[in-house]
């Protein structure tokens, strides 16, 4: 993967594309799963409709922020049709260098009063 | 439940099928899930609330996505072979320009409506002769009035006549074309003023003259000024009230004219029958078919015939549509061009097609490979939809700036009477259409390697793109080549046979010595030159400082220039030989001034010149062409015999040459000259007003001098259409000029097309057959059997090729023979010279292809395998 681009190039990252890899973060997930995860962590706030998840998964392999499982859960687990997703090492250091910007931000943010908490 | 599952599997349609296979069913899977979650048809309805503005964008961007990707593909895949782009971006403008110039001129010219309210009701009416029915005459007053009171088929009937008059008052004198109307033509036409009114009845008196002013004169004289409404300007000397001004798109009867008078009828004017001068336009009534109108016109003009038996015996009415009231040799003109640029448009598919075959079977490798790694045929197909839609855009923009480039050439062959004086915007349908049969040319031709490219994934690996199949669609290239060849033949032939007719027009012998003259005209403002005694001064005094110039050898005043105007036709009468007027013979008459025939160099064969003696209390006298003699005095001598014209009997004092007074392409009625101090009996339309200069030097370069000379004896006159003789006789050819060259840049462009696809027919399969050529010259072949085999192939398709386009062409050219002035249509120089350039054309494109055949080494060849 050494032709891949520097991480920050990508940045800052779709909102859709960050909560994507927060969800494929912790394992494998299929794209139903991913829809109901990243829904759990907002509260309902952000529900993915499936042609905005797959267009964004579609990207994300190609940007090589992700890849497909060759292994997938026990057979009857395992609905045939389903395609897994993990995060590549890539993806985690993009995830990365998007919160470090993000935190950064932040504390620009609160410096300016805008936000509570410690600068 | 069920609905919404088939809803949505339908929406998915919306997406790629490559994008389907892969995410379809997952999308599905995730619908079917939250599906399973609503409850009731209100919760039904908001999922779809939320899934529609999700579902449509994102198949939409991707979709967008694919053709970045396809263009991004195509971009590379053309930049790795610029040949191929180039030659394919070139071939598709050449044939799109090509076509849509040609096109727009003919819609232009043929189906563009006039500015006039349903013009396809409006005929022209004119005389026409019963013994010749293309003919078409003037009209006399008497017998369009008749034709007016008796016809039941028009809601109504005008007339009009062309004018040229001079404006002074307003700065410098000038000389302007219009049209006097009877009152009601512009209404009949449908016209409306932009200011002011049209003529009414009331303004067809002899008190009160008006005029209305085309928009351009309004602007370039009154500088567009609303208040010249009813000021008054003097036309030849009366005053006329401006009324109104037409809107900027109006004219009528050409683009030529500038100004509309009302007609005023003379008190004689409806006595004479022959005296023909006017031109009649009706508007055919609801429901009536130009059938019906031709065939009761033609009674009434039977029935006028015997009614004046002596003047009308072979005069008919002859009814044309105003649309195809243009020469039948502009007509096959403008079709010929149209079959020239068919004809380019058909060599450049097929160019392109035969371009798109061969990088096909050059790239079987390179789909086979893709469709081996997983690549749909839809992706194929559509990357190579793709790759042909940027191709043809590019080929349609190119020929956009051809066509927009070659229309003012266009143009001029086009004479002003027509429709048209200004450069025509693209026809923008003819432009889609010729993009679109280009595009589909690309489509059918470059699809084929995608969609046989399944049936091909084994063959193409296993073979390593080398020769033996793909018999068919090499059949299929040379049949292309074939007919490239063929269509160029025929264009070659065309362009050939126009060429010839063009040298033999340029070769006619006008009967003067055109060099070294100067001609300009001087129109005589009328009332107040209309007796010779007012006139002659002016001539007197004109003439004799034109001679004092240094250089000038001969100055003369003619009453119309040969070539310029070929009106002017006259009956004789020859003494012994009376015969009712509709039978008497015709001649062309004009009205000299001493040392006309030194000054144009037409010989005197026999007897004298006019002279300054010859007045009016002499004997009247006339000067006759040879023809005249030889038609009615054959071998006899002319010189003291009597002819009458305008009922004066006139003695011949001279003979003189011939000249071509209509033109160089056509026959002229025998000339006679008279005196211009004898003008009995003829209008003043006759009077001089043509000044002829030789001189020693540049022609022109006398301009300034004779306007100052003719300023100096009359302020009032104005000078106009100031040129060399030269000039006149060369704008006899010039719209032939014009139309070879362009049908020659049809032809060139077609040669070289059907150069390119026989060379690149031969280096591909040279290209593919390396290894056998490589073989048989291992197997002892020599060099001369390689060249041989590969020259022959080439020679094979010229052959096939010129044999059909000169089969073609023998047919197609006897229809061009009215534009061929004598040349006979089926003439074999130019037949052989076309085959002739076919065959080099071949052996051109053959050269590279051969040479390389022959040069193949065959070790290398044989060891590629």
């Amino acid at each position: 993967m050494h032709d891949l681009p520097d991480p920050q190039s990508l940045l800052p990252l779709p909102t859709v594309t960050f909560h994507i890899l927060m969800a494929v973060a912790s394992g494998d997930r299929h794209g139903y799963a991913i829809i109901q995860d990243v829904a759990e962590r907002t509260d309902n706030q952000l529900r993915l409709g499936a042609g905005t998840l797959y267009r964004s998964l579609e990207r994300m392999l190609r940007q090589g922020l992700i890849e497909e499982t060759g292994d997938r859960p026990a057979p009857e687990m395992d609905d045939e049709r389903r395609r897994y997703y993990r995060i590549t090492t890539y993806g985690e250091a993009v995830a990365q260098a998007e919160a470090a910007r993000l935190a950064a931000l932040l504390r620009l943010a609160r410096a300016s009063g805008f936000a509570k908490g410690r600068a | 439940m069920m609905a919404s599952v088939l809803l949505y599997r339908a929406l998915l349609w919306l997406y790629p099928a490559s994008w389907r296979s892969e995410y379809g069913a997952e999308m599905r899977t995730a619908f079917a899930a939250r599906l399973r979650q609503s409850r009731g048809l209100l919760s039904t309805l908001a999922l779809w609330l939320e899934v529609l503005p999700d579902l449509i964008p994102n198949a939409a961007a991707v979709q967008f996505d694919v053709l970045r990707q396809d263009v991004r593909y195509t971009a590379r895949t053309l930049r790795r072979s610029p040949g191929f782009a180039i030659a394919a971006v070139v071939i598709g403008a050449v044939g799109i320009g090509a076509t849509t110039a040609a096109f727009t001129m003919v819609e232009h010219v043929m189906i563009r409506p006039f500015p006039y309210a349903r013009p396809d009701r409006l005929l022209k009416l004119y005389e026409g002769d019963i013994r010749h029915a293309s003919w078409t005459n003037d009209v006399a007053p008497a017998n369009f009035r008749d034709w007016k009171q008796m016809s039941q088929s028009f809601s109504g009937m005008e007339a009009f006549r062309f004018l040229s008059v001079n404006l002074t008052g307003q700065g410098e004198p000038q000389r302007l074309d219009g049209a006097s109307l009877t009152p009601g033509m512009l209404q009949l036409l449908g016209a409306q003023p932009m200011i002011g009114r049209l003529f009414t009845p009331a303004d067809d008196t002899d008190s009160a003259h008006c005029v209305i002013l085309s928009y351009g004169l309004w602007q370039s004289r009154f500088a567009g000024d609303a208040a010249v409404l009813g000021t008054v300007i003097r036309l030849d000397g009366r005053p006329h009230t401006i009324i109104g001004i037409m809107p900027r798109d109006f004219y009528f009867p050409n683009r030529a004219a500038l100004l509309w008078t009302t007609m005023h009828w003379a008190p004689d004017a409806f006595e004479d029958r022959t005296d023909t001068y006017i031109f009649g336009i009706g508007r055919l009534k609801p429901g009536v078919a130009i059938g019906q109108a031709d065939a009761e016109m033609r009674g009434i003009g039977a029935r006028i015939a015997r009614e004046y038996p002596k003047e009308l015996a072979n005069t008919t009415v002859k009814l044309v549509r105003l649309r195809e009231d243009i020469s039948p040799q502009s007509l096959l003109m403008l079709k010929v061009l149209t079959g020239a640029a068919l004809c380019v448009l058909l060599i450049a598919c097929a160019n392109l097609a035969n371009l798109l075959l061969a990088r096909g079977m050059a790239r079987r490798r390179e789909l086979s490979v893709r469709t081996a790694l997983g690549a749909g045929r839809e992706r194929l197909v559509r990357q190579m939809l793709t790759e042909n839609v940027v191709l043809s855009l590019a080929g349609g923009g190119l020929g956009w700036l051809l066509a927009h480039a070659t229309l003012p050439l266009l143009v001029k062959l086009i004479p002003v009477s027509l429709p048209l004086a200004e450069i025509p915007s693209i026809d923008t349908g003819m432009l889609t259409l010729a993009m679109v049969l280009v595009c589909a040319t690309g489509a059918v031709f470059g699809l084929i390697p995608a969609l046989g490219s399944r049936r091909q994934i084994v063959t193409g690996l296993h073979e390593g793109g080398r020769s033996g199949i793909g018999g068919t669609r090499q059949r299929l290239r040379s049949t292309l080549v074939m007919i490239e060849v063929a269509a160029s033949v025929m264009l070659l032939v065309g362009f050939g046979l126009l060429s010839r007719a063009l040298w033999r027009v340029q070769a006619v012998d006008p009967g003067f010595h055109p060099d070294h003259v100067l001609t300009l005209e001087t129109s005589l403002p009328m009332p107040r030159f209309e007796e010779l005694s007012a006139r002659d001064p002016f001539y007197r005094r004109v003439l004799g400082e034109t001679r004092q110039l240094p250089g000038v050898s001969a100055a003369s005043y003619i009453s119309f220039l040969p070539l310029v105007q070929g009106g002017g036709i006259w009956p004789v009468e020859i003494e012994g030989h009376p015969l009712d007027v509709a039978q008497r013979p015709t001649v062309s008459l004009r009205f000299v001034t001493p040392g006309f025939f030194a000054t144009m160099g037409i010989p005197i064969r026999a007897g004298r010149d006019i002279r300054e003696d010859d007045i009016h209390k002499q004997p009247y006298v006339a000067v006759v062409s040879q023809a005249f003699v030889e038609r009615h005095w054959r071998g006899l001598d002319p010189i003291g015999r009597h002819f009458t014209i305008a009922d004066i009997p006139r003695t011949v004092v001279g003979v003189v040459g011939d000249i071509h007074v209509r033109g160089l392409e056509r026959a002229s009625e025998p000339q006679v000259y008279l005196s211009w101090q004898q003008p009995d009996n003829v209008s003043t339309w006759y009077a001089p007003k043509d000044l002829v200069v030789r001189t020693s030097g540049d022609p022109i370069l006398l301009a300034p001098a004779l306007r100052r000379i003719i300023h100096q004896a009359d302020p009032e006159v104005p000078i106009s259409e100031v040129r060399s003789l030269d000039a006149i006789v060369t704008a006899e050819t010039e719209s032939r000029r014009v139309q070879l060259a362009v049908l020659g840049a049809f032809g060139g462009v077609a040669f070289l097309l059907a150069a390119v696809g026989i060379h690149s027919l031969l280096a591909f399969s040279v290209s593919q057959r390396t290894q056998e050529i490589g073989v048989r010259m291992a197997l002892g072949a020599q060099s001369h059997n390689i060249l041989a085999m590969t020259l022959s192939h080439g020679l094979k398709l010229a052959v096939f090729g010129v044999v059909a386009g000169l089969a073609v062409a023998f047919v197609e050219s006897q229809w061009l023979s009215s534009l061929l002035f004598g040349v006979t249509p089926h003439d074999t120089a130019t037949f052989a010279a076309a085959a002739g350039l076919a065959l080099v054309m071949t052996l051109a494109g053959s050269l590279i292809p051969t040479l390389r055949a022959v040069r193949i080494d065959p070790t290398t060849a044989i060891r590629s395998e």
